[in-house]
This record gives structure tokens, sequence and C-alpha cells, in this order.
């Protein structure tokens, strides 16, 4: 990766992360879960996926499919971005105005499909790919979930069928960001080793370094893994990537700042030096 | 024509139509070799059956779904809900062995609540034939809709042939002025049976065949009670949520009321057995239906002569 691709994208995700900041005020919203994913929908939209504005209709597209839907800001961050959204849009936060709320729908140009309910969009995924083979069309499925959101059974399920069926054309994207709702995932439903499980369910597993660029790049870049099974890429991430002051903490789940707090906040994600928070953060939603 | 050459004919015409099942074949066995990818066997997966059909209507294709009709009404249900109803997609579940039909199965396989769910969920429409050809004539109109919908698969002969289809219709097989049976599926047949029944002790009997469940006939309906007969809702589900509850929320809906004997399963799952047994213990033999009726009106049922034999359930798997 040329280093002037490398600092558009560093720059790109900073803006992005100071949308997931500026959302996670009046009413608030997931930023932990945010953070940690950025870096991956960036690179995705601007550099991998053949989706843009104007081909969102476009059978031929690229697909990706936010499966853990809780971390929306990051993407909708990304779509001010790129120019699927406008800016204005994201101030609708929470508002009955417009469709901006803490799980993507698609009332949001850009968004695929609704999601919320974890475990439901490697089927949906699946059965997008399963079409795009049997038109013989060669478009990346990318399905992205949660590591906490991999407890749910339909996860698994959904690979072994797609993994019969030879969906090779069927990635899925894990958030490894190591954390559940409010614990750490090895703590509570433990999943390493984690490779091996996807292995063992058919699939053909990298795992990367989620906030490398040049990673991120070469493993996509190397798509589909196989001729025959569903490719899996296993993001190592951190909760909260950006602010040292939530970063890899259990505790900031859902988190809703005050005004003061998101100014110190994005003046944190620049200079990297963590700041004392007051607010409290809701650990269930 | 049944049901596998219905939807090979609308598949070979229609390129959007793919067949799926979570490896329940019993009516589709010969499919895979004519429709090839088209035909999409996912295992026993409903849930994942449900989302990737999701996916695949998303795509423009209108998927039509094979499961039993408790694991895919119960164990899928979220993903029918939350994918098939918000994502309003035309998702086509076929259900089969639905309420008497899965007959010695047992409870957990007796879908007797699936009118309920479905017809809860927004944009969902909700079909019961009375047997085959009720069916046949019902569902090209149910795959052409734009509509998710569930239908409670029927392969039981006509003993009763049927008036053409037209989708939110009932169908009116008879008029009366002391009694309406109010009925849908498979018991259309044991209602047939009760008709002739009470009809040779004076009665005067309408019968309604509803079809459609989820849009309801609400003018039919309407009718019906304006007539001031008996209503006898009957129906194998249970008491809640199926028509028994379609029919107060109607009659609310007007600031109406009428005098109504629901015959449905009240807070209990059904004896298994053969379906014959399942009738006769549970009271849902034309011969028992005329009887319950004749004894709410406070008169004896002694002289109810015996109906027909029950044909039994030739569809297992």
């Amino acid at each position: 990766m040329t280093l002037e691709n490398q600092q558009k994208l560093e720059k790109m995700a900073l803006s992005v992360r100071e949308h997931i900041v500026r959302l996670s005020t009046d009413g608030g919203c997931f930023t932990g879960a945010s953070l940690s994913c950025a870096d991956l929908l960036v690179y995705l939209y601007s550099d991998f996926l053949n989706v843009r504005p104007d081909n969102l209709q476009d059978p031929t597209r690229d697909y990706l499919f936010l499966s853990k839907g809780h971390d929306v800001p990051a993407l909708y961050g990304t779509f001010v971005e790129l120019g699927f959204i406008d800016k204005a849009r994201l101030d609708q936060h929470l508002s009955t105005d417009d469709h901006i709320y803490w799980h993507p729908n698609r009332n949001v140009p850009g968004v695929e499909f609704h999601s919320g309910s974890l475990g439901h969009l490697p089927s949906v995924a699946l059965g997008v790919a399963m079409d795009c083979r049997m038109r013989g069309q060669d478009n990346k499925v990318i399905v992205i979930t949660g590591d906490g959101e991999l407890n749910e059974g339909t996860v698994w399920e959904s690979l072994l069928v797609a993994s019969a069926h030879k969906i090779n054309n069927l990635t899925l994207v894990v958030d490894r960001n190591h954390f559940q709702a409010n614990v750490a995932t090895e703590d509570l439903i433990p999943l390493e080793p984690l490779a091996p499980k996807f292995e063992a369910f058919g699939c053909e597993v990298r795992r990367i370094d989620g906030h490398n660029f040049e990673q991120l790049a070469d493993t996509f870049s190397a798509l589909p893994f196989s001729e025959t099974k569903p490719s899996v890429i296993i993001c190592d991430t951190v909760r909260g990537r950006g602010l040292p002051s939530i970063e890899a903490r259990a505790d900031r789940w859902f988190c809703n700042f005050s005004a003061d707090e998101v100014a110190e906040l994005l003046r944190e994600l620049h200079s990297q030096v963590a700041t004392t928070l007051t607010s409290e953060t809701l650990t269930v939603r | 024509m049944n049901y596998e050459e219905l939807i090979k004919e609308t598949a070979l015409a229609d390129e959007r139509l793919v067949v799926m099942t979570a490896e329940n074949r019993a009516l589709i066995r010969n499919l895979p070799a004519v429709l090839g990818p088209r035909f999409i066997d996912t295992g026993i997966t409903e849930q994942t059956l449900i989302g990737a059909a999701a996916g695949l209507a998303l795509r423009g294709r209108v998927p039509v779904v094979h499961a039993l009709a408790t694991f895919l009404t119960l164990r899928a249900f979220e993903f029918i809900r939350t994918d098939v109803g918000i994502g309003k997609l035309p998702v086509k579940l076929s259900g089969f062995v639905p309420g008497f039909l899965s007959d010695g199965n047992g409870p957990t396989h007796q879908a007797i609540e699936d009118v309920s769910l479905m017809r809860g969920i927004p944009g969902m429409t909700v079909f019961a034939p009375a047997d085959e050809q009720d069916m046949l004539a019902m569902l090209p109109a149910i795959w052409a809709s734009p509509a998710p919908a569930y239908v409670r698969i029927n392969t039981r002969p006509a003993t009763y042939e049927h008036t053409l289809f037209e989708l939110g219709k009932a169908e009116i097989v008879a008029e009366g002025t002391d009694i309406t049976i109010l009925t849908y599926g498979m018991l259309f047949e044991q209602t047939l049976v009760a008709r002739e029944l009470l009809q040779a002790q004076g009665k005067s009997v309408g019968l309604i065949n509803l079809r459609s469940l989820k849009p309801i006939d609400e003018a039919a309906l309407l009718d019906v009670v304006r007539r001031g007969s008996l209503i006898v809702t009957v129906e194998d589900h249970f008491i809640t949520g199926g028509l028994y509850s379609i029919l107060a929320e109607v009659l609310l809906r007007n600031q109406l009321t009428a005098r109504v004997l629901p015959l449905a399963l009240e807070e209990r799952w059904y004896r298994p057995g053969r379906l014959s047994a399942v009738l006769e213990y549970e009271g849902f033999t034309g011969h028992h239906i005329a009887r319950r009726i004749t004894e709410y009106l406070g008169e004896s049922g002694a002289a109810i002569a015996e109906g027909p034999a029950v044909l039994e359930n030739e569809f297992a798997e």
C-alpha cells in the first residue's frame, strides 16, 4: 500500500471516529463496538468493495451486510465520508423525523439489510451469495459479525450450509474486539481457539490486525481464499479503539456522554491522551 | 395436477421462483432433477433456511420454502418476523402437516398456534386450504402476490367441488338461518359432514370455508352475523389467536355481538394417534361436531347419525 493511500485511509478513519463520538451523546450509542470496526469499514468501502452511491441498485455490485448492527455509527460515518448520505442526517440521530437510530435500516442508502438481532445476517448474506452464484455473477458478499455474536448458533449453522453448498463468494468477517456487551468474551463464553473452529466448519480462515490497513488490503485482495470454501477473516481489534479513555474496557458498552465530554473526546482522538470521564455508562441496552 | 406438478410448472414459467426446504421433501421429491440450482436444501436448519430465503428474495427471487409447519413457524419465528416481515419480502412459506395433520407425531409436531403467530406479523398473509383441490386453486394467486405468505399445506383429496379462488375471499358453501359453521383447512371435510347430519335433523345450516385468514373476508363474516344464526367456529388450532379470535376482532371493530360456539383446542395439546382416532378423541369428526352443536342448543344429540369413516392421513414425513 502506498504511503499516500495509507494516509488517506487514516484521515478518513479519524473523521469517522469523530462522527462516532458526536453520536455518543443526546441519547448515546454503542461507541466502543463502533470504534473497533471503523478502520475495517473505511478500508472496505473506500478501497475494496464495488459499492458506490451511484451503483446501489446494480445487481452486480458487491454486498456488505453488517450483522453486528449496533456498530452502525461506524457505517454511517463511513457513508458520510464517501457521499452515500449527507452529514446533516447524523444530526437527526434518534429523531423520529429520520431513520438514524441505534441499528441499521434500509431507509439509509447503502444499508443492504436491517440488523440488530444478532446471528441473522450470515444466513441472509448466504442467500444473496447463492443467488449471485446461480446467476454466474462474481459479486463479493461480505458479512461482518461481532465476536460476542458468535454465541448465536445460527452463525455456525449458516457456515455449515455455506460450506456444504461450496459458497466461496461469501466472506464472514469477525470484528474480534474481545468483548461481549458487558464482559470479556473469554470470561463468559470463551471463543479461543477461534480459527480452528471456523476451519472445522469448512471455511478457509485468515487472522489479521483489524486496525492495520496494509494487512487488511493484503488479506481482502486475496479473496476468495478457496475455490470451494467460504472465507473467514478474523480481525483482531480493540473495543473503543482511538479513545484511550474507553479502550478495552468492559464497563464502556453503551455510551451517552455530556456535551463537554464529547468536546474532550474529540480532542482525545487527536492527542491520544486519556480524558477523565464522569458519565455513567449503561451496561444494558 | 398435484402440489409438485404445480410448483414445477410455475417454476419453469417463472425463473424468479426457487424451491427451498429444510430437508422436508415428501411433496417435492422430484424437483431437484428438474430445477437444478433453483432447488436448495439447507438441511435441518429452519432459521438459516428463512434467512437465506430472505437473501434470495432481496435479489428478486420468490422462494417457496418448505418445512414442517411447527418448526417453520416456531423455530424460525424470529427470522420470519425480522427478516421476512420487517423486510416485506415475498417469501412463501409452505407448512407441512399443520393442525391435526401431524396426527401421530405428538405435541412437538403440533402446529396449532401457527395461524396466531403468522397473522401477528405485519404484512404477512395466511391461508388454509380445505383440501388438495382447494390448495391448487389458491396457490397461483398466493405465489404471484408481492406479499409474504404462510400456507397450511393440505393434500387431502377433495370431497367438495370448490369455486374459483379470489385472494381474501371466503368460499360460501351454503347459507343457513339456524346455524352457520365457519371453518378452514382440513376440518372443512368434517364440517361438510356435520352440515349434512344437522340438515337431516331439520336445521338450516350455513357453511363457510374461510380459505384466507389474513386478509379475512370481513364482509362475509358480517353477513353471517347479520343473519342472526348461531355461529360455530371450527378449527384445529388453539382457541387463542385463530378464527374465534379473528371473529371476535371483527365483531368488536364493528360494535356488534353474536352467539358464537367455538370448537377449538383449549389450553392443551391434542392426543396423538391415527387421524381418525384423533378426531374421535378430540370431538372433531363430522358426527361429533354435529352432536356438540346440537347439545349446545340444549337438544339431545342421540338422533345424530354416524358420518362416513374418516380417511386416514397418507402424508407423513
